[in-house]
């Protein structure tokens, strides 16, 4: 199928450029630690591991909005979008190989963000495990979306933070819950609803970001 | 690119005469003719206006979004401002909504602000998201792209307004306690007289609003465009 194959081959290109440069994956690393270590202080010693389990989710919304906002910098840069939209490939190829370029880096910072969180501060559980792939899916569908729109406007990097939160609210709200009740199944579907409707809406829509 | 402007049936100053009409009868109902809650008393009849308000911003943002996708469907020129319009009227009534209801929220319950009201959390996210449309329009060069942006995201609001809904509603189970349930207002009589007419008056009013301020961002084009022509 062509349309998988232009999504691979847009998604190779992302992770080949993060390859061989190296911009985004290390300051998400180095970000996501720093929080946590900020966290750290930032709660008061004998704070119980629920309001941990809430700053994980601050930590990943906010380490999540940093890769996102980087993810079409390459593209504007060298004008590379002009291309991409008159390549003779659906435009939704573009949105979802981006979409998983910037998944791979999100889930990659997180294999590593989340022993350093057990470390810190306490044990994950499975059900938090699974609400953080599960968010991730939702947060790059949005995330890489919200930023390709933010990236054409003349505010750039001010307004992403803008656009994604009001829509991370839903996530934060499903991810914390899932992290922190006995029974997370109503949670974990939430999220999986969400990642439905937002990937269907984006998917759908994001020809009309990058064409006129 | 010229906009036309569209033909209404009803004429402004009909408009604007009837949401005269209609907001001073409500005033007179809700004040003078509304009976007094039992529980809460003469606090109570803010719910008139608190409720229909809310009702009318979800109108609007309704509306915003109808007009976004008219407007990325069929490329009708006149659908981005009036999508624009709408969403403006939203975001205004919405900011009512939650002054209305802090307002109600601190006579009823001795606090500005609740969490374990729904309404009011789910209008502060949209207040947040929409607060954001202007940010994204703004900064954006009029044309085609800006157009085109502006009612993507107007209809990634209304997709907005029920997942958070549901998510405030279930935050509310785990993550905030469930401190003050209202009953549902026992409808009937002219309580039930009342709010409709309230509902009707606020509807009414925000059409007429929007209208006017189409209106005024219409001749606004029009003068540009014919100092442009003449310079």
């Amino acid at each position: 199928m062509t349309y998988v194959r232009d999504v691979g081959a847009l998604a190779r290109k992302d992770l080949l450029l993060e390859l061989r440069a190296r911009d985004t994956l290390p300051a998400m690393l180095l970000f996501v630690v720093a929080t946590f270590v900020v966290f750290h202080f930032a709660l008061p010693s004998g704070s119980s591991d629920l309001a941990a389990s809430g700053l994980l989710w601050v930590a990943i919304v906010f380490t999540a909005l940093l890769g996102v906002g980087r993810a079409f910098v390459p593209e504007r840069e060298q004008r590379v979008l002009d291309g991409l939209v008159l390549a003779p490939c659906d435009r939704s190829a573009i949105w979802l190989g981006k979409g998983i370029a910037t998944l791979a880096f999100l889930a990659a910072a997180e294999v590593v963000a989340l022993p350093v969180f057990a470390l810190f501060f306490h044990g994950l559980n499975a059900a938090t495990v699974a609400a953080v792939v599960l968010a991730d899916l939702g947060i790059c569908a949005v995330g890489t979306f919200l930023g390709a729109m933010a990236v054409a406007t003349r505010a750039r990097d001010l307004l992403l933070p803008l656009l994604f939160l009001p829509l991370a609210i839903p996530i934060v709200i499903g991810g914390v819950g899932a992290s922190i009740v006995a029974s997370p199944g109503r949670y974990l579907g939430f999220l999986v609803l969400y990642d439905a409707i937002f990937a269907l809406v984006c998917w759908a829509s994001f020809e009309y970001v990058v064409t006129e | 690119m010229t906009e036309v402007a569209r033909r209404y049936r009803i004429s402004l100053p009909t408009l604007a005469a009837a949401s005269l009409v209609l907001v001073t009868l409500a005033l007179a109902l809700v004040f003078f003719v509304a009976p007094n809650d039992a529980d809460q008393g003469f606090s109570q009849r803010i719910f008139y206006f608190h409720v229909s308000i809310a009702i009318t911003a979800y109108f609007c943002f309704g509306l915003g979004a109808w007009k976004a996708l008219v407007h990325l469907w069929k490329r009708d020129p006149r659908a981005d401002l009036e999508s624009y319009v709408a969403v403006h009227q939203g975001v205004i009534f919405g900011s009512l909504v939650l002054i209305t209801g802090s307002i109600w929220a601190k006579i009823s319950w001795g606090h500005w602000w609740l969490w374990s009201e729904d309404q009011l959390v789910l209008f502060l996210v949209l207040f947040l998201f929409y607060a954001a449309y202007f940010m994204l329009r703004y900064s954006v060069d009029p044309g085609p792209q800006r157009a085109n942006f502006s009612a993507v995201y107007a209809l990634f609001g209304v997709v907005l307004i029920p997942v958070s809904f549901m998510a405030i509603r279930l935050a509310k189970q785990a993550i905030h306690p469930v401190v003050f349930t209202l009953q549902g207002p026992k409808f009937g009589g002219w309580i039930l007289v009342t709010y409709c007419v309230a509902q009707v008056a606020m509807l009414v009013l925000a059409y007429t609003l929007y209208r006017v301020e189409l209106a005024g961002k219409r001749v606004d084009a029009r003068v540009r465009e014919l100092k442009e022509v003449l310079a």
